[in-house]
């Protein structure tokens, strides 16, 4: 194969990743969400570049204007999560006026008990996974703890996926993002069928015969 | 005979090298604890306060005057230069910025209210920065020879792993008990894993003082990590559950049982812990 086609098949690989990774990570948000039956459940992404913390995928509460919205590594119990890489739970930190006011202010939610835990895959931190409010039945148990590790490895794994897109997409990119153009159009014709292909496929072959060296 | 045989030279116990034994002397190694038939945990802490002893609480910080806290003794803020990699301390006026080490602090004052508490802030500086904090507040933290330091946290980073397993070597063989959480999740992380500290993670039991010993480490002992209340910012307590809660559980024992046989070496002192588990001999 050669590097123009390997570079086009790894485009084609790599568009839509990032989308199909979010779905994931959203996806597992949801089920530890409905799980402990909380009222919501985020996941953030450690940003190297600036050292924050981003919302990557939020269910429930705040799940419209969260997503993209940061706040810095190492303050809050998220903060504290990622850089301490020890999961904690605690039951009541609507009192304390710090944690009260620093919710409000970047989510609008102030939750009353949330669940935290570390990202984390081979060596690296990378985000937290929180669960908030979750019914009050009975105190917390270890096997809830085991279960919110399980969820942490899978968001882990997927966080790692969708950060391994992103630096793939911006690589293919660098290059003037002729290999993206391609693949952006190829991932088009794929959804065609019948007629409009065929057109879409004669387009393509004029095109390579005006641009084709002499 | 004895007259044309010059005398050996006398141990004095103090000098090194600590590498050799001269016969003369075997006799006269000090054990320093008057060790009774039965380990109890009445002769362990029976009527300790855990007064005289010092205990590091290496964390986010400690609120000032939180009313089941009280005074702390010191608060020191570590801060390393991102360019020279020099470390300052410098005194800690935030108070805590997160919560949690103003819980360990109290966990730790509930079982031993009459301890020396200082405070470590290793975090704040940011996610990036926080290996480099966690080192250069633990060598200092080792330096000033505090009797326990209560970590409860850990890096997965290897390229710390090495220095973090000297320091805790160095801390063991001064006479500073590293008392470390365990992660419960499948992940290599440090220094808990060193046999030199003390490895702890939770039971779901609600007695501060019951802890269990695990024969198949490293895990080494399992403490009250579980629904506990513990001091939160504000004056304020919440219930809360974690493996960094157990830690200054068995960080507070420590403090007690030193307290009452101040002699101790880490390693007598991880001695007494086993024989007064819940699960060895602990009940009386």
């Amino acid at each position: 194969m050669s590097t123009d086609r390997l570079h086009a098949a790894v485009a084609a690989g790599v568009l839509g990743a990032d989308e199909s990774y979010r779905a994931l990570l959203q996806s597992i948000v949801e089920v530890a969400r409905a799980i402990f039956g909380a009222r919501a459940s985020s996941v953030f992404l450690h940003d190297t570049e600036t050292d924050e913390l981003v919302f990557e995928a939020v269910a429930g509460e705040g799940s419209d204007e969260l997503v993209g919205r940061r706040i810095p590594s190492s303050t809050g119990i998220a903060g504290w999560v990622l850089v301490t890489r020890q999961p904690l739970v605690l039951e009541d930190v609507s009192k304390d006026p710090r944690f009260a006011r620093d919710a409000a202010e970047s989510t609008g939610y102030v939750p009353k008990a949330l669940m935290s835990v570390p990202l984390l895959h081979e060596e690296r931190a990378l985000g937290v996974l929180q669960v908030l409010d979750r019914p009050m039945r009975a105190g917390f148990t270890l096997q809830e703890m085991d279960l919110l590790g399980l969820f942490g490895n899978q968001a882990a794994i997927a966080l790692d996926l969708l950060q391994r897109a992103r630096q793939a997409q911006a690589v293919l990119t660098e290059d003037g993002g002729e290999a993206m153009a391609v693949a952006r159009v190829v991932s088009h014709l794929e959804k065609l069928e019948g007629r409009p292909r065929e057109a879409g496929l004669r387009l393509l072959a004029a095109l390579d015969e005006v641009l084709r060296q002499p | 005979m004895a007259e044309a045989e010059e005398q050996p030279e006398r141990y004095t116990g103090e000098a090194l090298p600590a590498w050799s034994l001269p016969a003369a002397a075997s006799s006269e190694i000090d054990i320093g604890v008057e060790w009774p038939e039965r380990v109890t945990r009445e002769w362990a802490w029976g009527g300790s306060t855990g007064a005289g002893v010092t205990v590091c609480i290496l964390d986010s910080g400690v609120e000032p005057a939180h009313p089941l806290i009280g005074p702390v003794d010191g608060a020191v803020v570590v801060s390393v230069d991102a360019e020279t990699g020099e470390a300052s301390i410098d005194e800690d006026d935030q108070g805590d910025l997160c919560g949690h080490g103003t819980a360990c602090a109290g966990i730790v004052r509930a079982l031993a209210p009459d301890c020396a508490i200082f405070s470590v802030r290793v975090l704040g500086a940011g996610y990036t920065g926080s290996g480099p904090v966690l080192l250069a507040g633990l060598r200092w933290a080792i330096e000033q020879g505090f009797d326990v330091i209560n970590m409860s946290l850990s890096t997965t980073k290897r390229q710390f792993a090495e220095v973090l397993h000297e320091l805790a070597d160095s801390a063991y063989f001064k006479r500073t008990v590293l008392v470390a959480s365990a992660h419960n999740m499948p992940v290599e992380s440090y220094p808990w894993r060193f046999a030199a500290v003390i490895s702890v993670g939770s039971h779901e039991e609600n007695d501060p003082q019951v802890f269990y010993y695990n024969p198949a480490p490293p895990v080494e002992f399992f403490a009250r990590g579980v629904n506990v209340e513990v001091p939160w910012l504000g004056g304020e307590t919440t219930p809360a559950s974690g493996n960094s809660f157990a830690t200054p559980h068995m960080s507070g024992m420590c403090a007690l049982i030193m307290a009452k046989h101040r002699e101790l070496t880490p390693f007598q002192l991880k001695s007494v812990l086993f024989l007064t588990s819940s699960n060895v001999g602990g009940e009386t």
